[in-house]
Parts: structure tokens; C-alpha cells; sequence
């Protein structure tokens, strides 16, 4: 007798192969009444992981409860942890394997992320891009964001969902924050089901305009915690790439203590406005400002766009500089290059942070004395200088520049 | 080969054979341990009234050349390998042979590219009995096959030179490609439209042949000036519409890999110069043109403006990025070995402090010192390296032949040898428990650069100490490993590699290092 799941499967296919790529494999099922599960392999690794790789397709389809199919697959030195992803896809889209998952084994999670963690860089990756993930950490970005939205093709959600869970689960980040970007809602739901068991560090919320949909997101993350017994946090960062958005982004800012940071969408926003993104920004000087404004006033931080030219240095040079000097506390890479640059327009300087250190000084001995008034040398120091150098201080121990 | 061969064991724990091609061979000994005594080999005493004295030496073409040289069944005819993919000469003079009708003959490059594959044909025709030299691609393939009637013999380029000087390798007939020559045989690459640069891989052959040939697009009238091969040493010249196609022979521009990753092991490589003290007033180093070593180059030099520290020579493979640091003052010289771009191409023909050398004043082990030995730091590829930091770069880890030795086993002879690769490519581990085939001993090889972190071996006491307190990424071997295997999902299977020797890697002394066995 036919088991009635496989009787109604269509055949699918998953994954990409072929000359150009790299760390990836394509699937072909093709499920079947009978005969067992037929797999045949092509890789360019075979001599060495070719027994592996036939073993851990057999055991990912037997996991997703598919016994009778041909399978094909051509792989171009995938990691286990996508070869697991491509299979469990395919047999997705034949529709078998309801409700199942292939889980690859899992790294050690990292510590916890603090609410006001250091986020100067965030390094976007394809979330359909395996081949970027296992060494991005190694550019030392402060975060990197795993992309199921804009750098995602419509018909490749679906893996992308199921890739970027595995790569949560078996890829070690490093010291990188595991940031997720989902898709717009409703469609970001279905992402949330699929991420939120392996614990990402924080959730960016596309096209937001509305509290509401802070909350919609909320919720969905809660529920999910609570069913998969998690006990950490996971923030969110709401990004405005509207008008509307922008008008709201203090009402977004406020909608949960979970909220961490805001940030901004320049193609959206500018389009939305009906003019040209330079790279100067001009256009966008009110939008920025105001979000950097509404982040402030709700407590949290303010995270700059990206700079979406990776050849020019100095002009991401510029707009970072810029981008600080506005008060943004990070923005975007595209690249692995732009972190260094970033990292070094959002770091303190030293001078900056000599200066910062004796303003503390001083307002210590002050309080010591118990005078009322902070002075360096013959200069009196305003209270609001003072905790913008105490602020400094911290940052500046926050990433490693000072050692105590 | 179908009689058994008897296999050794070498001083590096290797099965070698006994008899190559029907010559004992030696088992490599050691690093430094084998002593030779005998005398250098020589060609025949010529005089001058064999020889036009008006000094014109050319004749119709390529097959009267061979024939006055006195070609025969079994003969060894060699070529140099500056023209690269370009080369047209190499199979003119096999095909001019094969019509005279001999047989049998060993083909003797300084190394064989792919567009060299028709050799296939003559070898299956019998004319080309086997190929002593880098072999890869489609060559590589058939030798590996086992199709190949004697064994391959792959040398480094000083090795090649060792061979011939010491009369291992007794060449026939030379047939030299020349961009520019005159009647006489001064020969030169520097220019004429098929322009590659030095010569220096065929000098060897200009001295010690018993006949050479020289083969040009760009004939001038004496005096050729410069002139690298010498005419006194030449016996025909014969001019040619084309010896190479100039898109082939060199790369319009160099380009530095894009490759964030291998971007990130180019900069650690520089990093470990400036911070192990290594990269100071003075200094010397050598790098590749390969992607990862031409960023390595780059990075260095933004570091030497950085501190203001200027080399008094470097090595090359030169590239425009070399030549650049000549022109800014950061460095006094280029020796430069083979040329790899137009920028390199223009430099040595125009600016005296871009000096062309051969492997016999940079890699000749069995010379009075060489000026390996004297360069402070190389950087180098490898297809993989083990535990105990020895290297291969001729086979894949399957046991394919990929790449000739070129200079890299000289090289090793540097004050730090540094290999940058990745930890892994296409999910193939590089650190590994046992090279695959033994190309370079680890105690020659000091720091190993990789995505992850940076291996020194333990035997460079004094580099884990000039290091130590920076914020380099510093790890044990066996600690790369271990990451990359949890990765890649556990170590590699071994290929099963047959028993039937179809090559044999020498080391720079002439001893037989390893083996390379026939896939099955």
C-alpha cells in the first residue's frame, strides 16, 4: 500500500550547481511507489566526502520520512550543514515531509547579546548564499545579518528560510552578533517559525511604519520562545524606510523594551519620496536626523543605512564620518572591505578618548571635593559635556580600546 | 611502464624508485645531506671555423635546423617556458621532428602549459618517448593515467639547472623561442612583439646543449642588445612569421583576487612581516603572482610607506605591483625571474635597476650559494600542507598532477617561509595529516597563513617569540585543523592512490623526494 503523503508528491528540485558555483549543491527528487531511496551523486569532492555525503542525504531523507524516491544530487562542495538544507527544500516542495525538520548538529550558542551592545557594522549576507556564511565572521564585523528579504528572489524563500535556520544552528559566528533580516509581514511570520527556535540575536523588521507591526512581530517571537522553552533575549530593530515610517519612528521606537536599535532604508525612502539617493545624502539629511533624534529620545540606538558603492572608499569614508558626526552609532556593509573603514569613522579617536578620560577624571575629584563645578585646567566643563565623556569612556571600553 | 619497478624508502620515510627511466636514481638523503663529487658536464669543444665568420647562422626553417643539428631516434630536445600558454615554438619543433620521421624522443620543457596537449598525440604516435617537466592540466592527466611510456621527472627550476650542470639530463638539441635575435644567436626577451621579459629558464640550455637553436619573430641585425642567451653558444637561427601569441604569453594587467578571504590571509601575511620585525630597512622578499601573493605585495607596501622602510631588492615573478614599488623608491632592485606583465615587461626593458637572473644565480643548489638563501622572506602557495609543515604543491589531494614545482622548493631556502592558503577549498581541508605528495620538507617551512589564524612552527622559537603580544592570530597547526575538519564534517577520506610509480619529485640536489603513482 502507497502511503498517502508520497501518493499525492510532485517532483522538486532545490539548490543551484553548476561552473560558477561554489559551496552549494542542487537536489532533484523524485519520489517514487516503491524501490527504496535510489541517490546518485556528482562532486568535485567525491574522492574525499563522497561516502558522507551519500550517507547524510540518505539519513536527512529518511528523517523527513521519504523511503521510495530517485534523488540526484550534484553537489559543488557543500558544507553538511547545506547539503541538509537543499534536501530537506526539495523534499518540502514535493510536497512530503510535512511539519519535519532536518536539523544539522549544532555549535555552542553565544553569550547572550546585550541590549546596548556595540553596533558599529552589521555585513549583510544573502540568505540564499551559503558560501558567504562560514567565514564572514572572520572580517570582524560587529554583527552579521543572515538576509531573507531584498537580496532573496521570490521563488527562493522557501529555501532561504530553511538555509539561514541551518546556518544559525551549525555556523560559528564568532563574536559577530546573529542578526536575521525577515520579510515584510505576513510573509516575515512564516521566517519567524522557521529562525526563532535557533536563537538569533536580534530580528530587523523590514518597511516598518506602524507600531502594530512591532508587535505583530513581538508576539509571534514570545510564542515561539515560550514553545521552544528559550530563555534569552531577542531583540528587534524596526527599519523605517518610509515617509510615513519616519513620521512614526518614535511611536516605533517605544513599542517594546525589545526594541534595540532603529535604523533606516535610504533606497525605500528616497523612492518613496521621489528623489535620487547621492552620495552625499542631502536628501535624506531631515530623515536621518529625525530618526537619530526619535532613537535617542526612546533610549535605544540609532543605525545608519548602507553605502551600497563597495569600490568607493572614499566615499563610504565620507559618510561614515558624516553618518557619526549626525549620531548614528553604526550602519550597514555590503562588503567585507567597508568594515575597517566603518569601524574606524565609528571608533573613537584617541585624542578624543584622552580628552573624555581626564573630563571624568576631573568630575570625579570634583564630586570627591564635593564641588559643584567641574573645571579642566581653567575651563569649567558643563554637565552635558561630562556625560557625553562618560558616555565616550564606556564605548570606548565596550570595544576593547581601553583596557579597564 | 610495464616491468616492475623497485621501490625505496627515503630519508623522508617515502617509496621511491630505485631506477628512473633506466638511471639509478638517489633517495633523498635529508635537507642537506647529499655530497657530490664529480665534475659539471659540458658540451663538445666547437671551433670557430665550423662557424660562418660573417656570423650568419640562420637557415630556411626548423626542420633543416634539426637536421643539421643530426636528430635522431631517442634524442632529448628541450624548451624554456617564458611564453607560457602563448608558446608557439615548443610543438613547431616537435611536429618539424615528427616529420622528420624519428622516434622516441624525451621532451625536456622547463615546464608544459595546456595549450601544449597535442604532445599527447606525438607521444601517442611514438614520436615523443616521455616528458621530463612541470606537466599539468591534460598532460598531467595522461601521466597520472599511466599512458606515459617512461616516468615523469618534475624539478624545481634550480633543480632543473642542478640536472643539467651536473649531467642528469644530457641535452641534445635546445630549441629556444627568442622575442628579439640576431644571425649570430644573441637572443633576448625584453622585446619584439612577442616580448616576455627574462630568459633566464633557457640559459641552462644555451650552455650546456650539444646544439642550439634559436628560434625568433624579431630578427635584428647584430649587435641584439641586450642580449641574456649568448650567440657564441648557438648553432642555427631561424626566423619564424610568429613564436607565441602575445595575449597568452603575458596578462595585460595582473589583477589582486577580490576574494574577501584570501584578501584577509594576504593582509595577515603582511601583518606577520611588519610585527615579526621581519619587514625593515633593507630587507628583501619574494612573492608569486598568484592572487593571494599580489595582495600580500600590495599590503606590504602600504605598511613599508607607513613606517618609511624601503627593501634593497626583491624577487620576482615580477608584476606591475612590483614594478610600482621600484619606481616610488621602496625598493632598490628587481631580480627578477620570469615576467609576468606588461607593466614587468616594459620595466626590464627599460630600467637598469629591473635585472633579469636565471635559476642558476637564484636557485642552483649545486652552485657556490644562490640568492634564495638570501632573501629574508617568500611568500608561497600549496595545494596542502601537514601537522609537521611539510608542503605539497604538484598533486591535488587526489593525487592528480596540478601544478610543476617552479621555484617553490628553492624558495624554501628563504629566511622565513611563509605559505599562505586558504584552510580549505571547496570543502577540501589544505591542513592535513599527511601531504599527499611530499614536495617541500616542513622543517623548511615556517609560517603558515590561513583564513583562520596563523601557524608557526614550533621549530622558529624565534618567530613564536618575535610575535608574541601582538594581536596576530596565532595558533597551533593541529587547532586549524581541528576547526576546519568540524567544518568541512570530519577528515577527508584518503584517495587510494595505486602502486605503480608514473613520476618522481626531485629535491633540489637530484635526489628522489617522492612519488606519483598512477590513479586507478
Amino acid at each position: 500500500m502507497t502511503p498517502l503523503n508520497e501518493a499525492k508528491a510532485n517532483s522538486a528540485e532545490a539548490g543551484h550547481s553548476g561552473k560558477d558555483v561554489r559551496s552549494d549543491v542542487h537536489v532533484a527528487l523524485e519520489p517514487r511507489d516503491r524501490g527504496g531511496l535510489a541517490i546518485t551523486l556528482e562532486s568535485r569532492v567525491k574522492p574525499y566526502y563522497g561516502d558522507s555525503i551519500l550517507a547524510q542525504s540518505r539519513q536527512v531523507l529518511e528523517s523527513l520520512g521519504v523511503k521510495h524516491a530517485r534523488v540526484q544530487v550534484h553537489d559543488e562542495g557543500a558544507l553538511p550543514f547545506v547539503i541538509s538544507a537543499r534536501i530537506e527544500t526539495a523534499v518540502k516542495r514535493a510536497g512530503l515531509g510535512d511539519g519535519q525538520k532536518a536539523l544539522p548538529d549544532s555549535v555552542a550558542l553565544p553569550e547572550r547579546s546585550p541590549r546596548d551592545r556595540v553596533r558599529r557594522s552589521r555585513l549583510y549576507l544573502p540568505g540564499s548564499e551559503p558560501k558567504y556564511f562560514i567565514n564572514a565572521s572572520l572580517h570582524g564585523p560587529d554583527a552579521i545579518i543572515l538576509d531573507l528579504e531584498d537580496s532573496v528572489h521570490h521563488g527562493e524563500k522557501d529555501a532561504a528560510r530553511i538555509l539561514v535556520r541551518n546556518a544559525l544552528r551549525a555556523v560559528d559566528f564568532g563574536a559577530c552578533e546573529r542578526m536575521v533580516r525577515i520579510n515584510q509581514l505576513p510573509m516575515g511570520l512564516e521566517d519567524l517559525a522557521e529562525i526563532i527556535p535557533e536563537a538569533p540575536d536580534l530580528v530587523l523588521i523590514p518597511k516598518t511604519e506602524h507600531s502594530l507591526q512591532v508587535t505583530e512581530v513581538e508576539r509571534m517571537i514570545s510564542e515561539l520562545m515560550a514553545r521552544h522553552h528559550l530563555n534569552r533575549p531577542i531583540w528587534l530593530m524596526p527599519i523605517v524606510e518610509s515617509a510615513l515610517g519616519i513620521e512614526s519612528a518614535f511611536a516605533i521606537a517605544t513599542t517594546s523594551p525589545n526594541v534595540a536599535a532603529l535604523t533606516i532604508g535610504l533606497e525605500d525612502y528616497t523612492a518613496d519620496i521621489g528623489v535620487a539617493k547621492t552620495a552625499e545624502g542631502r536628501e535624506s539629511l531631515y530623515a536621518r536626523a529625525r530618526l537619530v533624534n526619535a532613537a535617542t529620545a526612546a533610549g535605544i540606538q540609532a543605525i545608519d543605512s548602507v553605502f551600497g558603492d563597495a569600490g568607493d572608499v572614499d566615499g563610504l569614508r565620507h559618510w561614515a564620518e558624516n553618518s557619526r558626526a549626525l549620531g548614528f552609532e553604526g550602519m550597514g556593509c555590503i562588503h567585507p572591505s567597508q568594515i575597517p573603514i566603518i569601524h574606524a569613522a565609528f571608533t573613537p579617536s584617541l585624542a578624543e578618548i584622552d580628552r573624555a578620560l581626564k573630563i571624568v577624571a576631573a568630575s570625579e575629584e570634583a564630586q570627591q571635593r564635593g564641588l559643584a563645578v567641574v573645571s579642566l585646567g581653567s575651563k569649567m566643563i558643563d554637565p552635558p559635556v561630562v556625560e557625553r565623556a562618560q558616555k565616550l569612556v564606556q564605548r570606548a571600553r565596550q570595544i576593547g580600546m581601553l583596557s579597564c | 611502464m610495464s616491468d616492475r619497478t623497485e621501490l625505496v624508502q627515503n630519508a623522508a620515510k617515502r617509496m621511491v624508485p630505485a631506477m628512473v627511466n633506466g638511471r639509478p636514481q638517489i633517495p633523498y638523503l635529508g635537507v642537506a645531506n647529499y655530497q657530490p663529487r664529480a665534475r659539471k658536464a659540458a658540451p663538445p669543444v666547437r671551433t670557430s671555423k665550423d662557424y660562418p665568420e660573417n656570423g650568419e647562422k640562420r637557415v630556411a626553417d626548423l626542420e633543416t635546423a634539426l637536421r643539421n643539428c643530426g636528430l635522431r631516434d631517442g634524442m632529448v630536445i628541450s624548451n624554456h617556458h617564458h611564453l607560457r600558454d602563448g608558446d608557439r615554438v615548443a610543438l613547431l619543433a616537435l611536429e618539424a621532428a615528427a616529420k622528420i620521421g624519428v622516434k622516441d624522443l624525451m621532451w625536456f620543457p622547463s615546464a608544459s602549459f595546456p595549450s601544449q596537449k597535442p604532445a599527447i598525440d606525438l607521444m601517442q604516435s611514438g614520436v615523443i618517448h616521455h616528458i621530463e617537466g612541470s606537466m599539468n592540466g591534460p598532460l598531467g592527466d595522461y601521466c597520472t593515467q599511466g599512458k606515459m611510456r617512461g616516468m615523469g621527472i618534475l624539478r624545481s627550476h634550480g633543480g632543473r639547472w642542478q640536472a643539467i650542470q651536473d649531467g642528469e639530463v644530457h641535452i641534445d638539441i635546445a630549441v629556444i623561442a627568442a622575442p628579439t635575435a640576431d644571425a649570430f644567436g644573441n637572443a633576448d626577451g625584453s622585446h619584439g612583439m612577442s616580448a616576455c621579459g627574462s630568459l633566464g629558464f633557457a640559459l641552462a640550455d644555451s650552455i650546456y646543449a650539444d646544439h642550439v637553436i634559436v628560434v625568433t619573430d624579431n630578427l635584428v641585425p647584430f649587435p641584439c642588445i641586450p642580449w641574456q642567451i649568448q650567440g657564441n653558444n648557438v648553432d642555427y637561427v631561424v626566423e619564424v612569421e610568429s613564436i607565441g601569441d602575445p595575449a597568452k604569453i603575458v596578462s595585460g594587467t595582473t589583477q589582486i583576487t577580490r576574494s574577501p578571504d584570501r584578501l584577509r590571509i594576504a593582509e595577515l601575511v603582511a601583518k606577520f612581516l611588519r610585527a615579526a620585525g621581519i619587514m625593515r630597512n633593507g630587507f628583501s622578499f619574494q612573492a608569486g603572482a598568484g592572487g593571494i601573493a599580489l595582495a600580500f605585495v600590495d599590503y606590504l607596501r602600504r605598511m613599508m610607506k607607513e613606517d618609511g622602510v624601503k627593501a634593497r631588492f626583491v624577487r620576482g615573478g615580477s608584476t606591475r605591483y612590483l614594478v610600482e614599488m621600484l619606481q616610488e623608491g621602496l625598493t632598490d632592485y628587481i631580480l627578477d625571474g620570469q615576467t609576468f606583465d606588461l607593466d614587468a615587461v616594459k620595466s626590464i626593458a627599460s630600467d637598469p635597476r629591473h635585472v633579469p637572473t636565471s635559476p642558476f644565480t637564484s636557485y642552483n643548489y649545486h652552485g657556490k650559494g644562490n640568492f634564495a638563501s638570501m632573501v629574508d622572506a617568500v611568500v608561497l602557495g600549496a595545494t596542502e600542507v601537514d601537522v609537521n609543515f611539510n608542503g605539497n604543491v604538484v598533486t591535488h589531494s587526489d593525487g592528480r598532477l596540478l601544478h610543476g614545482i617552479g621555484g617553490w622548493q628553492n624558495c624554501l631556502a628563504a629566511g622565513c617561509t611563509i605559505l599562505a592558503v586558504p584552510s580549505f577549498r571547496d570543502r577540501i581541508p589544505v591542513i592535513v595529516d599527511e601531504v599527499t605528495t611530499l614536495t617541500g620538507p616542513g622543517e623548511l617551512i615556517d609560517v603558515v597563513v590561513t583564513e583562520r589564524g596563523i601557524a608557526i612552527n614550533p621549530q622558529r622559537q624565534d618567530l613564536l617569540d618575535a610575535v608574541k603580544g601582538s594581536a596576530l592570530p596565532i595558533r597551533p597547526i593541529h587547532d586549524i585543523k581541528g576547526e576546519v575538519e568540524r567544518i568541512c564534517g570530519g577528515k577527508p577520506a584518503r584517495p587510494k592512490l595505486g602502486n605503480h610509480p608514473v613520476a618522481v619529485v626531485k629535491w633540489v640536489d637530484g635526489t628522489v623526494l617522492d612519488t606519483i603513482w598512477q590513479l586507478s
